[in-house]
């Protein structure tokens, strides 16, 4: 083996060695890091673990929203079938209306409340998110070209 | 008629690019004189037609012709001109229209500086050619914008309003320069392979840089944008919208430092080639992903599923097509030099592994979740957690690393007169280490491992610059372009570790304090925009008694368009930010608002600036350079000429 060829080769190694380290942190950040989308049907069928974060989608349920003492807002997210309360302290996005889709980021706390840490709305009246849309299919309350 | 005027100017455009195409590529034989003047003639005339079809659309959205579709579903009489202007391109249709515009842009820079030998710029021609004609294609059997709506209506449907901004009007046209730009690098590529010609590298270069300059500050303007529009106070959201423009943004800037090798000593011949045609790739997946309608967001125009299979057909032909002429070329060409294991060949080595390792960590990021919906219907979101276990410490170790490229000799060099020129570099980023963990945060480490980092990179340009103290300005891009980067994560550190926010209702004249601020509410008013209706809030930044400034962040509704927005109020010092969100109306004059303190966010966008200069010094410096004029020698560039 000639010395170009060694060269070549101890090349090639550190290469698939150092391709080997990079796939391996980014199947463990996957592994830590990945967040599942859930309707209130999953949540009512199957049980979410405290403090699992998770991304919940629906509508917000019409004449659920009330204000508590600073910021913090209660409201109910629903895909028509069931509907989870949730809890936000913060401020809401300007496109956050009762009757309209919604996407947060959170977990569950003790009390079986969905307790936000960022709530997403659509970015106008003709776009809703398409997780809501897919979950509102699957609790029969779409009505195709009507969100 | 305007319509048809546009119409038929697109049907003369792909005429002149399958022209292009063809007369191109049979330039590229020795003999072919004839084709090779054709080619030249057609690019030219191809982009004489692409910017009358784009006037013509300019044209029909500046007046408000409602009888174009286009114009009617996305323009609105009452708009500011500069928004109808910007509408043009705000819109899928329009966008892809901008696309060719700059695609022909290129194409005929291409053919004016016919640089490199003939040939090779006839077969980069005659690529540029074949992507076109594909794009016309694609834009006049699934995305016309010159559709005619019969009757006109008598007003338009307006444009959204998160769009209506200055940042955002210049956003796209300087994003596309750059996505496109990286076009022209992989079409001298495949011209290169095609050829056989080893000088693509330093011919494309400055094509590169242009691609580079204009993605940097596409991005950063972006980034802006998110910040002082979107009304959370954050910069960056690993939303797979940024990553798909940060992604060819990784590449082109691997390319850069590859290609330079390439060209200066001959070093990783194919691999250079490889990712000009990574490069551009990625471009295409970036368009596809933020056009296509599989990731919602703002930027999401098309909804029509055939746009989106036809260009996923474009770009599996674009990248297996280039791919194909790689496997088939490339084992002809000639191999790329050897170098010494301690060079400026192995600085650049490392520099692309680790771009191409962090490129990689956005990519699995940005499309895992869309592969698992399509495969299994999981829906899942991979969100900043990921990218700061991934993505973050394998760039902190090659901004490490940066320092020592520029001082190390091509071939072989000494790495301990490097240490040498370098420590006091060391020096200052061990003070800068130690002022942010003594003064100003005992606690965060992650900010003061930025700051360490920052203050060795900035060590090192400074002393890279009096190094080549008398050098011709370009001989700076490349201190500048690292003191940039340095500047942008000390911004990110900063605004990121030290940022301190409050949440609160406010009733009128109440007093609020956050970080170094005291603020207070005066209240609410009602105003009129152009096309809107808001209610401004009056909140007075105060100095004691006295009031220093008044801050008006906005809550805005747009009828036309029957949406809400938040308009926020910034002030700045350039090294810290207060920045405001009004919220909803919780009755009784009493209001939601949102306070953040963002210390050296300014920085964030200063650093892009300065990475921008760096490339653009350089592609003066390229540009004034005549070609075949013999380069300024270092004596480790000249040892390399050998």
């Amino acid at each position: 083996m000639n010395a170009k060829k060694k060269r070549r080769l101890a090349f090639v190694a550190a290469l698939l060695a150092a391709g080997a380290a990079v796939a391996g942190v980014i199947v463990y950040g996957l592994g830590q890091n990945t967040m599942y989308f859930r309707s209130p049907s999953d949540i009512a069928a199957k049980q979410v673990g405290e403090g699992v974060a998770f991304r919940l989608g629906g509508l917000v349920e019409m004449g659920s929203v009330k204000h508590g003492s600073g910021a913090e807002v209660h409201f109910r997210v629903t895909d028509g079938k069931s509907s989870v309360p949730a809890n936000f302290n913060g401020v809401l996005p300007a496109l956050f209306r009762e009757g309209q889709g919604v996407v947060a980021t959170g977990s569950m706390n003790g009390n079986g409340t969905f307790v936000a840490k960022e709530v997403l709305a659509k970015h106008d009246e003709k776009y809703m998110p398409p997780e809501v849309v897919d979950a509102l299919k699957r609790s029969g309350r779409w009505q195709e070209g009507n969100p | 008629m305007i319509g048809e005027l546009g119409q038929l100017a697109l049907c003369f455009a792909l005429a002149l690019s399958l022209v292009m195409a063809v007369s191109g590529l049979m330039g590229a034989r020795a003999p072919a004189a004839a084709a090779r003047r054709t080619a030249n003639s057609a690019a030219l005339g191809f982009l004489v037609f692409v910017v009358l079809a784009f006037g013509v659309l300019t044209y029909a959205f500046v007046i408000s012709d409602f009888s174009v579709a286009l114009v009617a579903n996305h323009s609105h009489t009452l708009k500011p001109l500069v928004y109808k202007i910007s509408g043009v391109w705000g819109n899928h249709e329009g966008s892809m229209l901008l696309w060719i515009l700059v695609l022909a842009l290129y194409a005929g820079l291409v053919a004016v500086l016919q640089r490199g030998g003939e040939r090779l710029t006839s077969a980069a021609l005659g690529v540029q050619g074949l992507l076109a004609a594909a794009f016309i294609l694609f834009i006049l059997f699934t995305s016309n914008p010159f559709l005619r709506l019969d009757p006109a209506p008598f007003e338009g449907a307006g444009l959204m309003p998160l769009l209506q901004d200055p940042g955002l009007a210049m956003h796209p046209p300087m994003l596309y320069a750059g996505y496109v730009g990286l076009s022209a690098a992989f079409s001298y590529a495949a011209a290169a392979m095609m050829v056989g010609e080893e000088g693509w590298a330093r011919a494309a270069r400055p094509f590169m840089l242009i691609a580079w300059i204009a993605l940097t500050c596409g991005i950063a303007l972006g980034s802006w944008w998110a910040y002082y529009e979107l009304g959370w106070g954050g910069f960056w959201g690993w939303d797979p919208v940024e990553n798909a423009s940060l992604m060819p943004w990784l590449i082109a800037t691997a390319l850069l430092h590859s290609a330079l090798a390439t060209e200066k000593s001959g070093a990783f011949r194919t691999w250079t080639l490889l990712l000009a045609i990574a490069g551009f790739s990625m471009s295409l997946i970036g368009t596809f992903l933020v056009r296509s309608g599989v990731i919602t967001s703002v930027h999401a125009f098309a909804s029509d599923p055939t746009r989106g299979f036809f260009m996923m057909i474009l770009i599996a032909l674009a990248i297996v097509g280039a791919l194909g002429l790689f496997a088939w070329r490339a084992p002809t060409l000639q191999g790329g030099a050897a170098f010494s294991s301690v060079s400026r060949e192995t600085t650049l080595l490392l520099n692309n592994v680790f771009l191409v390792a962090v490129c990689a960590c956005v990519f699995v990021g940005t499309l895992y979740p869309l592969v698992l919906d399509a495969i299994s219907g999981t829906k899942i979101s991979v969100g900043p957690p990921y990218y700061a276990l991934t993505f973050a410490p394998i760039f902190f170790v090659l901004l490490l690393l940066v320092p020592f490229g520029p001082q190390l000799g091509w071939k072989r060099g000494d790495l301990k007169a490097v240490w040498r020129t370098l420590y006091p570099a060391l020096g200052l980023a061990a003070v800068a280490a130690i002022t942010v963990l003594a003064i100003v945060s005992p606690r965060g480490l992650g900010a003061t491992g930025a700051f360490a980092v920052a203050g060795w990179l900035i060590g090192a340009s400074v002393i890279d610059i009096r190094k080549r103290k008398g050098a011709r300005a370009s001989a700076f891009a490349a201190a500048l372009a690292h003191a940039g980067l340095a500047i942008t994560l000390m911004g990110v550190a900063g605004a990121t570790a030290w940022r301190s926010e409050a949440l609160t209702v406010v009733a009128p004249g109440q007093k609020l304090t956050v970080g170094p601020y005291t603020l207070r509410f005066d209240g609410v008013t009602r105003e009129k925009g152009p096309n809107y209706l808001a209610d401004r809030a009056h909140i007075a930044l105060m100095d004691g008694d006295k009031v220093r400034a008044t801050l008006l962040p906005e809550h805005r509704f747009y009828p036309a368009e029957g949406q809400d927005m938040s308009d926020t109020a910034i002030h700045t010092t350039g090294l810290r930010d207060l920045y405001l969100a009004l919220g909803d109306d919780r009755g009784g004059g009493r209001f939601a608002l949102r306070v953040y303190v963002s210390p050296l966010a300014p920085l964030i966008w200063l650093g892009g600036l300065v990475m921008a200069l760096g490339g653009m010094l350089s592609l003066w410096g390229r540009l004034r350079a005549r070609e075949g004029a013999p380069q300024p020698a270092a004596p480790a560039m000249a040892q390399a000429a050998e």
